[in-house]
């Protein structure tokens, strides 16, 4: 009963006019006649913001998007075997995934970017250190086991004083994180990309394994003299020290949203499918472990009020959502990039017709 | 029962033929018949789904699999041993150190204890099989890991680490979260299955057994040695391998402390490792390749195997003591 008074509450407060859609965003404006629900699966480290972003969409359209959290890997299959609305991953599908999609054509939304920063837990040590990225493959690969490796002192004089040998905490689970941080790795690793290579899980060399963001950085925090891999969240809330990290351009960028942004504006060349990678990214500001995450859609869809519902909730979230992103410490999408999304979120259609009323 | 053994079952003989001609029986009949089916038909439907599943990376990797220690899901090379490796040592760390307590425990509650004493404790065991493996997986991570790096691995590596032979076994840097970590978890997490069945076994046995010995001028030390261990030697046995069998499948506070790190094979229990039950449950959302995912489930059929094989073990041991003297009406009757 609780729930149905809370349902007519939430029905009631979707009509008054605080909760009208912004004019930015036409498509979406004209939204009372859609009645379809929409459900959709994969990605975790997107999860919060799309809870979000369902959340405030509901509020304007009345469309319930229903979101499960079950990883990238799950999000994939979901939307190749059509058991999903939509799908999501934090690494782009390859062409072999694509292939196997029964549905036909799969596009991809980014929605949302990422930092994932190297972070450690050195007692004694107080500034913040400088990692170049063959130094961060060189510790993962296990080929430099202290910290006062002649390697690491030389960008950082105050490591010379400790004599320990450094604790590898990486993902023990598979996810997006890991993707990005390898996919980063093997960009700037001949070695790493040899012995280890990019994946959602990879055979670690050396390291321990933690579940999930959390498991990782609460192993850093607990675990004297170690080194491990997170979102740039996940460090600021446990407190825990991230290092700069040397670009492409020869420059020391601290991870933040903006050089995360920073980082995808200055892609030279973003291939048309939009499955891009934006790791070691040539702009003088760009942060070098950037990664982004998408959505993934059918273009050819059957139900006309989903299609049109879907298309919908794929203009908001790649133009008024965006606004929610910085605050849940997620890089916005540059608008260059949106702008292809567009093209997309156009040509999705039923039997041939554009499910996106033209504006 | 004031009855015998064999009276009772005359008893049943008799009550079986009789009052079937009813529609109403027919029809309750069919649904006992039919719960009683699900079991079995859920086992084989899980068995047949797992091998299904399992088929691409069966013929792919053939018995390879279970030789090999590498797992790269980038390259797709496949093995499991490591896996195997890892839950086997824990499970047996786990047994080793709760068997003695286990045993020991349900000898004070059944022999020593006064029942207003006995009753309690025992209850609190039974407790400690009722805290979801996630909280053993918290306290593990948070407070049993820091003191197992700081005091516990640092006083072994000093003490028994010098010792030949089982020396390799506590070698290494101590990182708090390795194979001893993990089979100290799984100990504190078996030790209410083996103490309460161990319990009921002791209970079993025949007081007769005890005024024998006991008539024969021996001390209670010596009655529990000669007379009542002996006796409930093989049930005690099926008690561990109960608890074994639980160690095998515990996932959440393993994966938790073990360090989840599947390339090593090492001597040492201060290796970081990695058991079936949390490779599945760590690697499966994300294995986004259909060899992968068939490797995933692959590890299922191989941890089903052994975690089945564990049971049936359990039953014939637990079987063979039953068939002796029952001796319930004596003590707890």
């Amino acid at each position: 009963m609780v729930g149905l008074l809370s349902t007519a509450l939430l029905l009631a407060s979707a009509c008054s006019p605080a909760a009208q859609p912004s004019p930015t965003s036409p498509p979406a404006a004209k939204s009372s006649t859609v009645s379809a629900n929409l459900t959709g699966a994969g990605a975790t480290f997107p999860a919060p913001l799309y809870q979000k972003w369902f959340d405030e969409y509901v509020k304007i359209t009345q469309v319930q998007v229903n979101y499960q959290a079950i990883g990238s890997g799950g999000g994939i299959k979901g939307i190749q075997d059509m058991t999903v609305d939509f799908g999501a991953s934090d690494a782009p599908m390859t062409d072999d995934q694509l292939k196997a999609a029964t549905g036909g054509p799969i596009f991809h939304v980014p929605t949302a970017l990422g930092a994932i920063v190297a972070t450690y837990n050195i007692p004694g040590v107080t500034t913040k250190l400088k990692f170049t990225g063959v130094n961060i493959a060189a510790i993962f690969l296990g080929d430099i086991t202290k910290w006062n490796d002649p390697k690491l002192v030389a960008d950082n004089p105050e490591l010379a004083s400790i004599n320990q040998d450094i604790v590898v905490v990486h993902r023990s689970d598979g996810s997006g994180t890991t993707f990005g941080f390898t996919d980063y790795l093997s960009a700037v690793s001949p070695d790493w990309l040899q012995k280890v290579g990019k994946g959602t899980s990879v055979n670690w060399p050396v390291g321990l394994g933690g579940n999930g963001n959390p498991g990782v950085a609460g192993e850093v925090q607990q675990d004297p003299n170690s080194i491990g891999y997170v979102e740039l969240i996940y460090a600021i809330q446990n407190k825990l020290g991230y290092a700069q990290v040397k670009n492409k351009s020869g420059q020391w960028i601290d991870p933040s949203l903006d050089s995360v942004t920073a980082a995808a504006a200055s892609m030279q060349t973003i291939p048309a499918d939009l499955r891009f990678s934006i790791v070691d990214a040539p702009g003088p500001t760009a942060y070098p472990i950037s990664t982004a995450t998408w959505l993934l859609a059918y273009r050819n869809m059957t139900d006309q009020s989903k299609a049109l519902a879907l298309t919908r909730l794929l203009w908001w979230a790649t133009h008024d959502g965006q606004k929610f992103n910085n605050d849940l410490a997620y890089a916005t999408v540059p608008a260059a990039i949106s702008a292809k999304s567009e093209e997309f979120i156009r040509q999705i259609n039923v039997n041939g017709t554009p499910a996106l009323p033209a504006q | 029962m004031l009855t015998t053994a064999d009276e009772g079952l005359d008893d049943r003989s008799l009550i079986h033929g009789r009052g079937g001609g009813d529609t109403g029986d027919r029809i309750f009949h069919a649904l006992v018949l039919i719960a009683a089916a699900i079991i079995p038909l859920t086992l084989a439907g899980i068995v047949v789904l797992l091998l299904l599943d399992a088929l691409p990376a069966l013929s792919r990797y053939g018995f390879g699999f279970l030789a090999s220690s590498t797992w790269d899901p980038v390259t797709e090379k496949f093995g499991a041993a490591a896996y195997v490796f890892g839950t086997v040592v824990t499970s047996l760390i786990a047994l080793i150190l709760a068997t003695p307590i286990g045993v020991a425990c349900a000898l004070f509650i059944a022999e020593y204890a006064p029942r207003r004493l006995g009753e309690p404790v025992g209850f609190l065991i039974a407790l400690l099989a009722a805290i979801p493996s996630i909280i053993y997986g918290l306290w593990g991570f948070f407070i049993l890991a820091p003191a197992m790096r700081s005091a516990v691995e640092p006083f072994l590596k000093n003490t028994l680490g010098n010792v030949p032979v089982i020396g390799a076994l506590f070698s290494g840097p101590a990182v708090g979260r390795d194979l001893l970590v993990a089979g100290v978890i799984l100990a504190i997490m078996i030790l209410p299955t083996i103490t309460t069945v161990s319990r009921e076994i002791l209970r079993a046995v025949p007081n007769t057994q005890r005024e024998g010995m006991l008539a024969l001028g021996a001390t209670r030390c010596e009655t529990i040695q000669k007379a009542v261990l002996p006796y409930a030697r093989s049930g005690i046995a099926g008690a561990a391998i109960l608890g074994l069998a639980r160690a095998l499948g515990e996932t959440m506070a393993v994966t938790m402390v073990i360090g989840n790190s599947s390339t090593q094979i090492r001597a040492s229990l201060f290796t970081p490792g990695y058991t079936l039950a949390s490779a599945i449950a760590n690697q499966f959302t994300e294995a986004d390749k259909a060899i992968y995912f068939s490797a995933i489930v692959e590890l299922a059929l191989v941890l089903l195997l052994v975690a089945g094989a564990m049971n049936v073990v359990a039953r014939l041991l637990v079987w063979s003591v039953a068939r002796g003297p029952v001796g319930s009406a004596t003590r707890a009757g």
